[in-house]
């Protein structure tokens, strides 16, 4: 997040108004996140299971791939743990 | 009712991204899964609690108002009564959404007087068995033996020492209401959530969705374990899983064999010194032998 937007961010969080629908999609929540879910998608059988236990909704089915969202992913790992066939793992994030 | 099958969903998602939902939040997957049930067409009132924290900026697609702790159901019914006089109800599906504090203590009297009087709506309470969102101070259904703040773990009271059988069971209550549909559902399970959120839009009249919801801040639990956790609350039996339609009771993934209790303790920091006290655990097992009976 620019300084700038960021600046805008905590003006708009200080207040409890709604100023426009979805604003909350500033607040870039990947960077939360200390450990990133990796798709291994040789090993992928596209059963959804990640996409439906996601809470954050940042897996996304692209036909017969399996896309993580990392500019909103937590990184709490429910997918990687859900995963039947271990397709997904998680790696630590660099720091920068 | 059919069952729905992971293909048939939708991709289309009625929440946005960026909410403030702690990593691993159980509630939010309730709430995002009970949203794709009802689709576009719902209008949600939700009752003070973390919900209506993480709900905040704009979140939501469809409307939604945030109301005071005790009176989600007492603005619902007025949603529903003003929608009917100007006859614009359709088939606009009405969902107020509540944690456990806001439905089992606080907000006790309204949800009763809705129900009672007999409004259309939908009711979701998701359950993680203390107040989380004010740091985790015990409620109306905190289990036997949880740490909370309130119920520390010291050297003569170790955690909540009421027993199981006198914690505030909702779903019963509303079955002595009279509700024409009454549900239990768990985080482990969604595509069963859904399929219960679906039949609870179908039914005239007020239907109670009970989600056994995880929260790993409370529970001191690893946020990669949410999902997992609620389905071994259901493997171990702590938690039943069943729907109440016309004055019948059908239960949902009974387990075969029932897991040791402690699997599922020895992943909450809230149990932590359960796991060396061979009393507790016996009480908890014999809870779950005599549920089980019933």
């Amino acid at each position: 997040m620019g300084l700038e937007k960021h600046e805008k961010f905590i003006k708009k969080a200080s207040s409890t108004l709604v100023f426009e629908p979805g604003w909350s999609e500033d607040n870039l929540t990947g960077a939360w996140r200390s450990e990133r879910p990796e798709v291994d998608q040789e090993k992928c059988t596209n059963c959804d299971i990640c996409w439906l236990v996601c809470p954050d909704a940042c897996v996304k089915r692209e036909g017969d791939r399996i896309e993580i969202d990392l500019k909103y992913c937590k990184g709490c790992g429910i997918c990687a743990e859900e995963c039947p066939v271990k397709a997904i793992i998680m790696l630590r994030e660099e720091s920068d | 009712m059919e069952k729905t099958k992971i293909k048939d969903l939708t991709d289309e998602e009625y929440l946005h991204h960026g909410s403030l939902a702690c990593a691993g939040c159980g509630a939010l997957l309730a709430f995002r899964h009970a949203l794709k049930a009802l689709g576009p067409n719902t209008i949600t009132i939700n009752s003070t609690g973390c919900m209506a924290v993480i709900m905040q900026m704009g979140v939501p697609k469809v409307p939604h108002f945030h109301v005071l702790f005790e009176n989600g159901p007492a603005v619902m019914s007025g949603v529903e009564q003003a929608l009917d006089i100007m006859g614009t109800r359709g088939d606009t599906n009405l969902l107020v959404v509540a944690g456990d504090g806001g439905t089992a203590d606080i907000g006790m009297g309204s949800l009763s007087g809705a129900v009672e009087r007999g409004h259309d709506f939908i009711y979701l309470c998701y359950d993680n068995e203390s107040y989380m969102n004010t740091g985790g101070q015990r409620s109306g259904t905190t289990p036997f033996g949880a740490a909370t703040t309130t119920t520390p773990v010291g050297s003569v009271v170790k955690g909540e020492s009421r027993p199981m059988e006198m914690r505030k069971d909702v779903p019963e209550i509303m079955i002595a209401h009279g509700a024409p549909y009454v549900a239990t559902a768990s985080i482990g399970y969604p595509l069963d959530l859904i399929d219960k959120m679906k039949k609870a839009a179908t039914v005239r009249g007020p239907s109670y969705v009970h989600v056994f919801a995880s929260c790993p801040a409370g529970w001191r639990s690893d946020a990669k374990d949410s999902v997992k956790l609620a389905k071994l609350a259901v493997q171990t039996g702590l938690i039943r899983l069943f729907e109440y339609e016309n004055g019948e009771r059908t239960f949902q993934h009974v387990p075969k064999q029932r897991k040791p209790i402690k699997e599922y303790l020895e992943l909450q920091g809230r149990f932590k010194h359960l796991l060396d006290d061979e009393e507790a655990l016996k009480e908890l097992e014999q809870y779950v032998e005599r549920r089980s009976q019933s």
